[in-house]
């Protein structure tokens, strides 16, 4: 491992730089602006990982987010700890810890290597045939066996220390890629008064022609990665071109609403990236876009393709030419087509030995002719049937061809080697196309999926539309750019470009083989270890559409979506099926297009930011009161006010014997109010209630029940008249938005003629509701204006008043069934509101009640909460509460549906109260109620919706949803639990003062 | 997400706005007199097609204000906006 592989001089890393990082506890050194990859190269190191399934020593085998194997955590145990981090994208920082996943003991010696050696047992499919029975083994033996030999890295288990951000970005035109191509785009957009943006994934721009010195390649009589860098100085200096680097497009959705993810601090060390942003998410608007995302080159699919030390050719040739680190000693080109040729002519140029394998006969292109001259060994028309070495490929083997390519003949031949740079030709990167909607072509001749049809403002430029050289690439970025800009001249339309074209191609997508497909390992997705063998067994079990062989075969479905094992499987399907690959289809392409942390997606969005939280101007007092909240819709509720060591049982059952029999005090200020004005007020409220509205007086109040149009319980609350033309209606605290959007869809779409006008007043008022016998002694103390006896100021009845000068709304109303009031005051007065009732209250024993206890007291008296003993099926026929819904009126909302065939069957469910024949024995709510435990299968008649033990009565009650339950009162029936079977009777769901005595006590 | 032009307030993005599903279903004047399976044609029926539709919209974060909407739901163009109580427009 001593040996240095960085031989070579390069421009592009800073050699002044030296930095060290761990890789497996073992310290290591590279260079500023190495990837971990390269980093690891430059030491001796492919071996970094072992295969998902069969536990394959995997190495090193692209130079970008196609990486297949080479992933890694990077941190330590600690909090910054990340999993599945491909180490050809994590750049190097002093103090950086990698270390290799799914491997144990070591990755060098893995005991899941096993797996390899049973792999012929365990094909695609082998877990869903094979632990099925018996059933309960799953959860105890299988599932936990599975997962620990599978599995990628390890989540952090602590939480994520570092800051994410979200930003807007509005632009005319973004430029997705800096490659030639995009850096080109970006500098015509810029050129013509366009806002532009330009990302690239990469810390530099350039793409692979920054690195290519070849002099076949030459763009106005420079080598092509001079005249490129040229114009990267320039377009630097543009005032309306923001580049972003280290940024990668994850998400390209409709109207060009895109996603991106800029990486700030990923390449720093930990010291350098205290307290500063780790990433940022970019939301951005492009009025156009140009997507210059390239492309990525294909796999070649053979036996035993999957040892460390087998690259993809190009990948080969950016280590050597751009972090200067060679990939072997003994090299081996594998090809199909000419772009290979080009490493193996930098190899040679640097002195490395050389070899090439190719499977066409000959080609004509001036890169061939250059290897040949450059002495360079070809095999042509030969393939590799079989590579060997464990850790580190040690030598292929190779034979010739037969005429149609379908066989192998001759001898076979040994070559040593410890690097085998393979290609297959070229897959345009088209995911992001396809993302925003777009449809594919597919073109015969290289067999590649090309963007066809969009209906965004958008092109795609350079290879990922399918243009893989040099002179195609710069002709059609310029004309596609001219015309997407409606541009009549740019500064690039003399430019002269010369470049090799390619010439004979050749593709086969399963190579092959000496020996039986069942005998080999030719692998298509090295993440998920699946073959070409699982690809043809799934279609002998009969799957034929790709969605369902990727998923029978998992191919695709890695960290890396299949970039490069998709084609491949396509490719074996179509040859199989016999069918034309361009009929299949692809697999959906979706985002992210690489994988993002959940820190991006969430952005500022956690802790207290993650959800807002209402709060009531009451809520201090009930803090300092060390009151219990709960969450309703978005509004914290006190719960109960627990007293020095009470449980939430004791000091419900305390709050509501207190407001029984002296005083209680609830902040109600979270029900929703919605002011309602208008000449046709009155109207409007008889058409969305169930009872009528005409003739209610002013200053009076009255409950109102809602429906949805199907007949359903939406709402309930009281609406009081103020004046002539004016209510306040109360909805429930969850219900409140909901009401006013759907008041609001009525009146604007079905009834425009009404003159009505909705305001909605929940954060304008806050609400104290006093109620208890002594409620009125405390009304009065408070008002003493007021004249609080029976005649002046009934049930259900409204009064204006002053409190300090204050101006408040009282309403008699009651939830609890107790002589109650309701005082509405500015929100801004709501806690010295409460305040003083609390002061005045006090020789009354005034007890501030919880929701719990409000829960409770109005289960006493059986009033439905809409939400809990409703669920969006019942009618207020099913709720025994046919006294509200009017027969004279001629309509209303949900009426016409409550005279449906099913609404009006008797057998419904319906609310009864229950009675635990233990009356110390509390149900659970939710629990399911029958009548015969024995009958299979079991019939479930309802469930219980409310339930509670009542002091006041000093027994258990509950409200319950019962199939005819209306018809059973009286009846037996069971509450199956767990571990017992509680005895129940139905009973009237009125518990307590049925003649509503209580209200004018 | 889509960019859709309030006919009040102009040019929003999508997550301003809820989607109310189908246009140009009048609430009956006199659902009594329907038979069940008109009211239910009415209540339940609704086309969602792939292609070009009709459809409610409500500036929900903005200024509350309910309009239609005639989308391609293939691909999410929105042809055309107009208010409520307005002919759609005829190309």
């Amino acid at each position: 491992m001593s040996e240095n592989f960085r031989s070579l001089e390069t421009k592009f890393l800073d050699k002044t730089n030296r930095i060290s990082f761990k890789y497996n506890g073992k310290k290591y050194y590279g260079y500023k602006g190495d990837t971990l990859a390269s980093a690891l190269l430059s030491n001796g190191i492919h071996l970094i990982g072992r295969s998902f399934k069969y536990h394959r020593p995997r190495g090193i085998m692209t130079c970008g987010s196609e990486e297949p194997n080479a992933i890694v955590q990077i941190g330590g145990t600690g909090s910054f700890t990340e999993p599945n981090v491909r180490a050809t994208e994590q750049e190097i920082y002093e103090g950086l810890e990698a270390s290799s996943q799914n491997c144990w003991p070591s990755v060098e010696f893995d005991v899941g290597g096993i797996n390899n050696f049973i792999s012929p047992v365990i094909p695609a499919g082998f877990y869903y045939k094979t632990f099925m029975w018996p059933k309960k083994l799953w959860y105890s033996l299988y599932e936990p066996a599975i997962r620990m030999s599978a599995g990628l890295g390890k989540s952090p288990t602590q939480p994520d220390p570092e800051l994410y951000d979200h930003n807007h970005l509005h632009c005319d035109v973004l430029v997705v890629g800096g490659g030639i191509s995009g850096i080109i785009a970006a500098s015509i957009s810029s050129d013509n008064g366009n806002n532009t943006v330009l990302i690239d994934d990469k810390n530099s721009l350039g793409g692979s022609t920054i690195f290519q010195d070849d002099e076949n390649f030459k763009i106005n009589d420079e080598i092509s990665s001079v005249w490129l860098n040229n114009q990267i100085k320039k377009i630097k200096n543009k005032k309306n071109l923001i580049i972003k680097h280290r940024t990668s497009l994850a998400a390209y959705h409709s109207y060009n609403y895109l996603l991106a993810r800029e990486n700030l601090a990923d390449h720093k060390s930990l010291n350098e990236r205290s307290n500063k942003l780790r990433q940022r998410l970019w939301k951005i608007r492009a009025k156009k876009v140009i997507l210059a995302t390239g492309a990525i080159e294909r796999p070649l699919i053979f036996n035993n393709n999957d040892r460390p030390g087998v690259m993809l050719a190009n990948s080969v040739k950016k280590y050597i030419d751009y972090f200067g680190v060679r990939c072997g000693n003994k090299n081996i080109i594998f090809t199909n087509n000419d772009s290979a040729y080009e490493t193996a002519i930098s190899l040679n140029k640097k002195g490395i030995n050389v070899s090439i394998v190719d499977i066409r006969n000959n080609s004509s292109s001036i890169l061939v002719k250059n290897a040949k001259d450059a002495g360079i060994k070809i095999y042509w028309n030969h393939t590799v049937v079989n590579t060997a070495g464990y850790r580190r490929i040690k030598s292929i083997q190779i034979m010739k061809m037969s005429e149609d390519g379908t066989n192998v003949i001759d001898s076979k031949i040994n070559l040593v080697c410890d690097n085998l740079s393979i290609s297959g030709g070229w897959t345009p990167m088209v995911h992001l196309f396809t993302q925003s909607g777009g449809k594919l072509k597919f073109r015969d001749s290289d067999q590649v999926f090309l963007p066809n049809v969009t209906t965004s403002d958008q092109i795609s430029i350079g290879s990922c539309n399918g243009d893989f050289e040099l002179d195609d690439v710069i002709k059609n970025t310029i004309s596609e750019c001219k015309n997407f800009l409606s541009l009549s001249l740019t500064d690039f339309d003399l430019l002269k470009v010369n470049c090799p074209k390619q010439k004979e191609s050749k593709n086969i997508w399963l190579l092959p083989n000496d020996k039986p497909l069942g005998k080999t390992k030719p692998f298509l997705d090295f993440q998920n270890d699946s073959t070409a063998k699982d690809i043809k067994l799934a279609m002998r079990e009969g799957f034929r559409s790709i969605e369902h062989v990727k998923r029978y075969t998992t191919t695709g479905m890695g960290t890396d979506q299949g970039k490069l094992a998709n084609m491949h499987a396509l490719g074996i399907i179509s040859e199989t099926a016999g069918v034309k690959m361009g009929t299949l289809g692809t697999t959906t392409f979706r985002p992210p297009y690489t994988p993002l942390t959940f820190g991006t997606i969430v952005g500022r969005n956690v802790g207290t930011f993650f959800d807002i939280a209402r709060k009531t101007p009451m809520h201090a007092w009930h803090e300092n009161r060390k009151a219990k909240f709960e969450n309703v819709g978005q509004w914290k509720r006190a719960w109960y006010y627990p007293m020095d060591d009470e449980s939430i049982h004791q000091a419900v059952q305390r709050e509501s014997k207190a407001a029984r029999e002296s005083a209680g005090i609830l902040d109600a200020s979270t029900l929703g109010k919605i002011d309602i004005k208008g000449t046709d007020a009155s109207e409007f409220l008889n058409r969305v209630y169930t009872n009528a509205w005409s003739k209610l007086g002013i200053g009076k109040c009255r409950y109102g029940l809602m429906l949805n149009e199907d007949g359903m319980v939406y709402d309930d609350g009281v609406t009081t008249r103020l004046d002539e033309n004016h209510y306040v209606m109360t909805t429930t605290t969850g219900g409140a938005a909901n009401v006013l959007s759907k008041l609001e869809d009525y009146l604007q779409t079905e009834w425009p003629e009404l003159d009505v006008w909705l305001t909605s007043v929940t954060d304008q008022y806050a609400t104290a509701s006093v109620c208890g016998p002594n409620s009125k002694n405390i009304l009065k103390k408070l008002f003493p204006k007021v004249e609080f006896n029976d005649e002046n100021f009934p049930h259900m009845s409204f009064k204006n008043a002053e409190l300090d000068g204050i101006n408040c709304r009282i309403m008699r109303i009651s939830f609890t069934g107790e002589h109650s009031y309701e005082i509405n005051i500015e929100s801004k007065y709501g806690k010295s509101l409460w305040e003083k009732c609390m002061d005045e209250g006090k020789e009354f024993n005034i007890t501030p009640y919880g929701t719990e206890t409000m829960h409770l007291l109005r289960a006493e008296k059986g009033f439905i909460i809409v939400g809990q003993d409703t669920d969006g099926t019942m009618t207020p026929i099913d709720l025994q509460m046919d006294w509200i819904v009017s027969k004279k009126k001629y309509d209303f909302i949900g009426k016409r549906s409550l005279y449906r065939s099913d609404t009006m069957r008797e057998d419904r469910k319906q609310l009864v109260g229950l009675l635990t024949d233990n009356p110390n024995e509390v149900l659970e709510e939710g629990a399911q109620i029958v009548q015969d435990e024995k009958k299979q299968p079991i019939e479930m008649l309802g469930h219980v919706t409310s339930s509670y033990f009542s002091p006041n009565l000093n027994k258990s009650i509950a409200l319950a949803v019962i199939k005819n339950g209306k018809k059973l009162k009286g009846q037996k029936l069971l509450v199956p639990m767990k571990d017992k079977t509680i005895k129940v009777t139905v009973s009237d769901y009125i518990f307590f003062d049925s003649k509503n005595e209580r209200l004018n006590a | 997400m889509f960019i859709i032009t309030c006919p009040f307030c102009g040019e929003r993005d999508q997550s301003e706005f809820s989607a109310g599903g189908e246009a140009h279903i009048v609430r009956p004047k006199q659902p009594t007199e329907l038979s069940d399976d008109e009211w239910a044609d009415f209540l339940f029926m609704r086309k969602n097609i792939k292609g070009v539709q009709f459809e409610r919209w409500n500036h929900a974060h903005g200024c509350r204000k309910w309009f239609n909407v005639i989308r391609d739901t293939s691909n999410d163009k929105i042809h055309a906006v107009y208010k409520m109580g307005e002919k759609p427009p005829t190309k």
